[in-house]
C-alpha cells in the first residue's frame, strides 16, 4: 500500500492558496494549512478597532478557509524573525515597503522548517506565474525554490504545468495532468474554479492582504524610522500605525488621533506608555503622544487635539494632559483651524 | 482535569488564537482553558480554530468589553505529526 503523503499548504486566506490546497486534497494527499503572521497582515484588527466597521463579519480568513476545506491550520507567529525581512531585503521593495519576493522566500523556509520537524513530504503555495509583479515571475519563481531551501519539494499547483516536475510529481505523489497551467494577472481562471468548488464568500486579497503594500501605511513606517536612531520596530509600534490620524507638527514630536470612539478605545490601550492629551469640555479625541513635548509643543498639541473635538467650533475648548508619572494639568486653549493644520504635518 | 487561564487582553487578533493555540500544546486532553479577549474577533475566532483542530468549546461569553472562551482540550494534539 503507498504511503499516505502530507503536504503543507501556505493558507492567506485569499483565494488562490485555498484553490491550491483544494487541488492537492482532491488528489488524496492528507494537507494541513499554515499561515505566518507577521503583524503586517491585514485581517479583522482594523475591523475590531474601528466602531464604524462592528457589524463587519469579524473572522480570520485564514481560519475560514481551513474551515471550508477541511483541514487542520497552524497560525505561527512570526513577528519577531520577520523584522530581519522588511529591514534588510536581499531583493529589495516592490512599489511601496513590501519585500514581497524575500517575504515569500523567508515564509516557504519556515514552511520547509516545519514539514522537517513534523514528517510532511511536500509544500504548496498559491503562487501563479505573473500574477504579482515582484515574487510571482517566471523568474522569481526559481528563486523562491532555490533560497528557500525547499528547491522541488515546492508545488505550486495552480501553474505547476508551466513549470518543471517537482519531487511530488515525479514520485507520482499527485498527478501533474491534474495541475492546472495558470498564468498571468487574470482572476477569471480562479474564479471559475472556485464557483465549479462552490466556495463563495472568499477574500479577494490580490496583495492587499499586507499593509506593506499599502501606500499610506509605509510613509508612516518610513516616518516612524527616520524619527528613530534605528529602524527596529515592536508590534505596538506597527499596530499604532494602522490606528488613528498620524500628525508630525515637529520632527521631534508625532500626534496619534483617535478619530473615532472604537480608536480612542484602543489607543486608550496605550495610556500607561504614551503622555496623552483627551479634551474635557467636549466630546473628542483621545491623542498620544510619540517623543517630548516643550510647553509650546504642550499647546500646539492640544489646540489639535480641540481641533478634532466637537468644540472644534469653540472659543476655548478644555484639554487635559496625562504624563506617565500620573500626573496631569489642564490648558484651555483655542481650537486650531481648519487650514493651521498643516499638510506636511499629515503622516 | 486541570483548569487553565489565558489572559490576551488588549491583544489583536490573530494574536488571541495564536497565545491559545500555544497554551492548548501543553495541555493534556481533557483540560480546559479560559480566554479572556478585548478583541471581539476572537468571539469567532477562537471557536473556528477549535473546530478545525477537534477541541470544544465549552462556553462563549461577553460582559464589560470583554470576551470570554472556555475550551475543553480535544483527543489530539494540533501538531503532532
Amino acid at each position: 500500500m503507498n504511503k499516505q503523503r502530507k503536504a503543507i499548504a501556505l493558507i492567506s486566506g485569499g483565494l488562490d492558496s485555498m484553490l491550491a490546497a483544494k487541488l492537492i486534497l482532491d488528489q488524496g494527499v492528507q494537507v494541513e494549512g499554515i499561515n505566518f503572521y507577521t503583524g503586517f497582515c491585514v485581517e479583522g484588527h482594523t475591523h475590531a478597532i474601528r466602531k464604524k466597521d462592528v457589524q463587519k463579519q469579524k473572522r480570520n480568513n485564514a481560519l475560514w478557509v481551513a474551515e471550508q476545506l477541511g483541514i487542520k491550520l497552524h497560525i505561527v507567529d512570526v513577528v519577531e524573525e520577520y523584522k530581519d525581512v522588511l529591514i534588510h531585503p536581499r531583493h529589495g521593495y516592490g512599489a511601496h515597503m513590501n519585500p514581497c519576493l524575500d517575504c515569500k522566500i523567508f515564509m516557504v523556509k519556515k514552511a520547509m522548517e516545519w514539514i522537517e520537524q513534523n514528517g510532511f513530504d511536500f509544500i504548496i503555495t498559491g503562487e501563479v506565474i505573473g500574477q504579482r509583479p515582484m515574487s510571482q515571475r517566471k523568474d522569481t519563481m526559481p528563486v523562491v525554490a532555490h533560497q528557500s531551501g525547499a528547491d522541488d519539494r515546492l508545488l505550486r499547483p495552480l501553474c505547476a504545468r508551466n513549470l518543471p516536475p517537482t519531487l511530488p510529481e515525479r514520485e507520482g505523489w499527485v498527478e501533474r495532468e491534474q495541475l492546472l497551467d495558470l498564468s498571468g494577472r487574470s482572476r477569471k481562471p480562479q474564479m471559475a474554479l472556485a464557483a465549479q468548488y462552490g466556495f463563495t464568500d472568499y477574500a479577494q486579497p490580490s496583495g492587499g492582504c499586507c499593509f506593506l503594500t499599502d501606500e499610506q501605511y509605509s510613509r508612516k513606517l518610513v516616518d516612524l524610522w527616520e524619527h528613530r536612531s534605528s529602524r527596529d520596530y515592536t508590534l505596538d509600534d506597527i499596530m499604532l500605525l494602522k490606528v488613528g490620524r498620524h500628525l508630525r507638527p515637529a520632527p521631534h514630536f508625532k500626534l496619534v488621533v483617535g478619530r473615532e470612539e472604537g480608536e480612542n478605545n484602543f489607543l486608550s490601550g496605550y495610556r500607561k506608555e504614551f503622555t496623552h492629551l483627551t479634551v474635557e469640555s467636549h466630546m473628542g479625541p483621545l491623542v498620544l503622544v510619540d517623543g517630548e513635548l516643550s510647553a509650546a509643543d504642550l499647546e500646539l498639541a492640544a489646540r489639535i487635539a480641540a481641533r478634532y473635538s466637537q468644540g472644534r467650533s469653540a472659543e476655548q475648548v478644555m484639554v487635559k494632559v496625562h504624563y506617565l508619572d500620573g500626573s496631569e494639568c489642564e490648558l484651555s486653549v483655542a481650537p486650531l483651524a481648519g487650514h493651521e493644520i498643516a499638510e506636511a504635518w499629515q503622516v | 482535569m486541570s483548569h487553565y487561564q489565558l489572559d490576551t487582553r488588549r491583544l489583536l487578533c490573530p494574536m488571541p488564537v495564536i497565545r491559545t493555540q500555544d497554551k492548548v500544546q501543553q495541555l493534556q486532553p481533557g483540560d480546559r482553558l479560559t480566554v479572556v479577549a478585548t478583541d471581539p474577533g476572537a468571539l469567532n475566532d477562537i471557536p473556528a480554530w477549535c473546530r478545525i483542530n477537534g477541541h470544544r468549546v465549552v462556553e462563549v461569553s461577553r460582559a464589560e468589553g470583554e470576551v470570554l472562551v472556555e475550551i475543553e482540550v480535544g483527543p489530539s494534539q494540533p501538531l503532532d505529526p
